[in-house]
Formats: C-alpha cells, sequence, structure tokens
C-alpha cells in the first residue's frame, strides 16, 4: 500500500531525511522508532503530501503523491504530530467538517461520526468545544478524524503521546484492531508499544534507517539476548561458575550470590545454540542437585538495541 | 469548476462563517463597524448640512480609510490561525487542492464583509426618507465598496499566510492597503514627479484604488475598474498559493 523509496528531504544545509527507503503491505502495522529529531515526523509528512520531497518518491495505493495527490490522499488518515484539532468547534461540528472534507454527506456522515465518536469513547463530549477539552480528549478527536473515512492507510505521528495509561491500552488496541486490514505507520518513542503492536519496526536516526525488522528481530540484536540466567540455592557461588562454564554451549559466566541465592549468568558460546544453553544449564543444575528458583533465556530488549543503534558514537565510548 | 470543488470550497466557508458567528468577533466587528459608518457619515461627513440626496461623498468616500483597519482585522487569522495551531498540517492533507482552501476562506470572509457592508442599509433609507436620490448611483457606490472590501481582504489572505502571528498580518495587510490608498494621492505623486519618469509615475499610481473607487462612488460602473479590483483579488489569492507552497517546500 505504501511505498517510499529514496526519500530525502533537506531544509537548507541541513538534511533530515536521507535516503529512506521501505514499504507497509495491507496487514502491516510498521512502528517508527528514532529519538526526537530523527526524521520521523518529517517522513510522515512527505508521506501525507503535507510536504513534498527534495527528492525520491512516496506512492500510495499505486497513486503517485507528487503527480497524483488527491487519489493518494483520499486513501489515507492522518493524525499530526501535535493532534491538531479546530478549536472553535464543537467535537461534533469538528467530525462533520472532517467527514465532509472527505466527501461524505447526510446520512452517511452521520453514521461514519457515530461510528469513530463509540471507537474513540467520545460520547460524553461530542457536543463540547474543542477548546474546552482535556488533552486526552483533543487527541482523539483528532484521531477519530484521522479514521472517519475507514482509510485503507493510517498514518499516525505519536498516537499516544499525552494519554493516560488507560487511553493510551485502548489506542493501542483499536490500532491492533484496524492493522488486520490497513497499512498502519505509527511514530512513537515508547518501546514497549512497538512490541505489543507491530508487525515491523523501523528505527531511524539522524535522517537514516538504521533498523528495519520485526521486534523480534531487532531484540535479538539487543547484547543481552539468548543469555541464560539461573537462580538456585543449595550450591556455592564457585562451584556454579566452574560447573556452568564448562558447558560445550556457554561462553562468559557471570556469579553473583544474595544470602543463599546463586544467581547466574551465561552468556551463549553461539547466539543460534541459546535455546540448547537453558538445556544443558538446567540439566547440570539438576545433576549437581542444585535447588532451581529459575531458568530463563533473555529475549533481549529493545530499549538497549535502539540505545546502541541510536546513540552518537562519543556518547557509546564514554557510557 | 467540477462539483468536488465547488463542494470542497463550500466546506471550508460554511466552516469560517460559522467561526465568524460563533464567536463575539463577528457582532463586535460588525457594531464597530456600523458605528464608524454613522460616525463618518452623519458627523464628518456632515451628511445633513451638504444638502444633497447622494451617499457619494457622505457615506462612501470614507470606506477606503474604515476598510484599511477592520478588513485586516477581519482577515487576519485565516491562515495564521491554521499555521499556528497546526491544522494547516490537517487542511492540507485532506483530500483537496489548496486553491479550494484558500478560494473557500477568501469566499467566507467576503460573504461576512458583504452582511456587514450590508447592514448599513439604513442610511440608504435615510436618504431615499429625505430626497430622491440615485439609486443607481448607490447601488454602483455598494458594488464598488464590495469590491474594495475584497481587494483589501485578498491582500490580508496573502499576509497572513506569511506568518504565525496576527498581529504581524494585520500591520503588513495595513501597510499594503495603505499603499494601494496612497498611490495615487496627489501628495505622493507629486514626491515621485520630481525625479522619475512619467511612466513610473503613471505606474504607481496605477496602482491605486482611489480613482477606480471614485468611479464607482460617483455612480459609473466601468469595466476597467471592475478589471481592476479583480485583478488585486487574483493576484493576491495566487500569491497566498505561492506563499503555501513555498512554505511546505522550504
Amino acid at each position: 500500500m505504501i511505498i517510499v523509496e529514496n526519500l530525502v528531504k533537506e531544509f537548507g544545509p541541513k538534511r533530515a531525511v536521507n535516503n529512506v527507503s521501505f514499504t507497509v503491505k495491507r496487514g502491516e502495522i510498521l512502528g517508527f522508532l528514532g529519538p526526537n529529531g530523527a526524521g520521523k515526523s518529517t517522513t510522515m509528512r512527505m508521506i501525507t503530501g503535507f510536504i513534498p520531497p527534495t527528492s525520491g518518491r512516496v506512492s500510495v495505493g499505486g497513486h503517485d503523491l507528487a503527480e497524483d495527490p488527491i487519489p493518494a490522499k483520499r486513501l489515507i488518515g492522518y493524525l499530526p504530530e501535535s493532534a491538531p484539532c479546530y478549536s472553535d468547534m464543537t467535537v461534533h461540528g469538528f467530525l462533520s467538517f472532517a467527514a465532509e472534507m472527505r466527501g461524505m454527506t447526510g446520512r452517511t456522515r452521520e453514521e461514519a461520526i457515530q461510528r469513530v465518536v463509540t471507537l474513540c469513547f467520545l460520547e460524553g463530549v461530542l457536543h463540547q468545544s474543542v477548546d474546552t477539552l482535556s488533552k486526552g480528549y483533543r487527541h482523539r478527536t483528532c484521531f477519530a478524524q484521522s479514521i472517519i473515512h475507514d482509510p485503507d492507510v493510517l498514518v499516525l505521528d505519536e498516537p499516544t503521546d499525552g494519554l493516560d495509561p488507560n487511553q493510551k491500552h485502548e489506542v493501542r488496541q483499536i490500532i491492533k484492531r484496524m492493522g488486520e486490514k490497513k497499512a498502519i505507520i505509527f511514530s512513537t518513542h515508547i518501546l514497549e508499544e512497538v512490541e505489543s503492536v507491530c508487525s515491523r519496526a523501523i528505527i531511524i536516526d539522524r535522517g537514516s534507517v538504521v533498523a528495519d525488522g520485526t521486534p523480534a528481530q531487532l531484540k535479538a540484536r539487543s547484547e543481552t539476548a539468548g543469555q541464560v540466567r539461573l537462580r538456585i540455592s543449595g550450591g556455592g557461588a564457585d562451584a556454579v561458575k566452574s560447573r556452568l562454564s564448562g558447558l560445550m554451549t556457554a561462553g562468559r559466566v557471570t556469579v553473583q550470590t544474595e544470602g543463599a541465592i546463586v544467581t547466574a549468568r551465561i552468556q551463549p558460546r553461539d547466539r543460534v545454540l541459546s535455546g540448547e544453553l537453558a538445556r544443558a544449564v538446567g540439566e547440570a543444575a539438576t545433576q549437581a542437585g542444585w535447588r532451581l528458583e529459575e531458568l530463563h533465556t533473555e529475549e533481549g530488549r529493545l530499549d538497549e538495541v535502539f540505545r546502541s543503534i541510536t546513540l552518537p558514537d562519543t556518547v557509546k565510548r564514554a557510557a | 469548476m467540477s462539483s468536488d470543488s465547488s463542494r470542497h470550497i463550500w466546506t471550508i466557508a460554511k466552516r469560517e462563517l460559522n467561526g465568524y458567528f460563533n464567536s463575539p468577533v463577528a457582532y463586535v466587528f460588525i457594531v464597530i463597524f456600523l458605528l464608524l459608518n454613522g460616525f463618518f457619515t452623519f458627523m464628518l461627513g456632515r451628511f445633513f448640512e451638504i444638502g444633497e440626496a447622494s451617499l457619494a461623498m457622505p457615506f462612501f468616500s470614507w470606506h477606503p480609510w474604515i476598510y484599511l483597519f477592520l478588513v485586516p482585522a477581519a482577515g487576519m487569522r485565516l491562515w495564521s490561525e491554521e499555521r499556528r495551531v497546526g491544522t494547516l498540517e490537517l487542511l492540507l492533507t485532506f483530500p483537496i487542492a489548496a486553491w479550494e482552501a484558500i478560494l473557500g476562506k477568501f469566499i467566507a470572509s467576503w460573504i461576512f464583509l458583504a452582511v456587514a457592508l450590508g447592514l448599513t442599509f439604513p442610511v440608504m433609507l435615510t436618504v431615499g426618507y429625505l430626497g430622491s436620490p440615485d439609486y443607481g448611483a448607490i447601488a454602483a457606490g455598494y458594488l464598488g465598496s464590495f469590491l474594495l472590501a475584497g481587494a483589501y481582504l485578498a491582500v490580508t489572505v496573502m499576509t497572513s499566510a506569511l506568518t504565525r502571528n496576527q498581529v504581524i498580518s494585520f500591520i503588513l495587510s495595513v501597510v499594503i492597503c495603505f499603499f494601494l490608498i496612497l498611490a495615487g494621492w496627489e501628495p505622493v505623486t507629486n514626491l515621485l514627479v520630481r525625479w522619475a519618469p512619467d511612466s513610473l509615475v503613471s505606474l504607481v499610481a496605477s496602482f491605486s484604488v482611489m480613482p477606480h473607487f471614485g468611479n464607482f462612488q460617483r455612480g459609473v460602473v466601468d469595466l476597467r475598474d471592475l478589471l481592476f479590483f479583480v485583478s488585486v483579488m487574483v493576484f493576491s489569492l495566487f500569491g497566498t498559493g505561492v506563499i503555501l507552497r513555498g512554505l511546505r517546500g522550504a
């Protein structure tokens, strides 16, 4: 549905987006990650046709945004970063305006409003003026606007920003449900959101794509990915360390004691064998007669990957 | 113009019009406009002393000056507010062309100004009651006044696209409209006559709204005057389009 090819945006001498390419298919939810100022919003603005790219191409549903913007824009629902709304209108008036701009009138329009109002929990404020709403409501009003025409493509710039935890959860559920039939791009800097919602994630840093994969693939790039953690009682720290270091599949082993509990972290020798490592560690523990408290394989952590990829080199060295 | 376009334009115009009449701004504006008109016509214009059943001097002659401040005030927020709040991003990512939005906003404000102008009808009733005026001339005066307001408004639409600050938009617009008034005024042209070639003097003077409005005021509807106002509007609205495109490209 969305094809982005070699997208470049320059603001004066500064290159905000540098050669970004990716595609999003129907049924995919793409998480767009990156530190502030990485070029996420600029990229999204080019996808929605708000600003033209310096070079490169965006096409949505087969329509080129530069040559054929109106049919492309018809397919897109867009929630801009600050969730702007016309503050002098009521929620109903605003949604009605958005529906009319999308070519809906009469019954169709009222039904569409009803649908998004229910979906976004706006019944209570329907006839309230937008400028009297709290931030969470205003945000959901703008979100409602973006889905009023049930678009095939959704571009959401930080859709959960400024919401309380319950609302965040709700919005995530909505996105997840809609993602089955649509192509969705959303940007966030909440990493757990990516894990729970996205089928794919892209990390962008200083204008360039630095990682692209499923959340699981990205997590596997973390240093702790594949590490096995073992907590036992009934064995000494030194015994544990020497026994586990002797395992075929084990790499570096670090041991900590806390009262009678010994915690060991075993780095795999080879990442591919991580499942076997957990099994070998478990067998070793049984043979030695330790009482097992906990045994588990780390999946890796997205925030670690994020940090290791996006921190500038100088900061990385100091850290 | 396709039916899609006219629907988009009307949807946007309707929204802007509601915006005017749902806020106190519209009423404050209309009251001040009418008070100023009354004051100028009956006090400064010496409507009763002139003893002439005409609106040309006592009424219409003040309009370039009243509009000079009130039209920029009515139009200054049209685009600057969209830019400040960020709704511009919403508006321009709807499946519409930018010119439809520009025209929609312009038409809404122009309708609003027309309503304000229309509410001066008691002046016409007064003159009709006291004497037997040339209603054709009055109609021409109203048409000229309406076109003048439109020309100023188009300039304001353009300046409001330039900045996210309404005050700056207002001031820029007043300055440009002031130039449009003064360009043909003798003290100004005399300044130029001393050193500039005649062609430049007449070029600058031809930018002035005064002679064109003056014809309408006297009851003369000339195609050239009509064309002048229309071209100021077209030029300014076109300029707005260029500014909005530049804004997004930069």
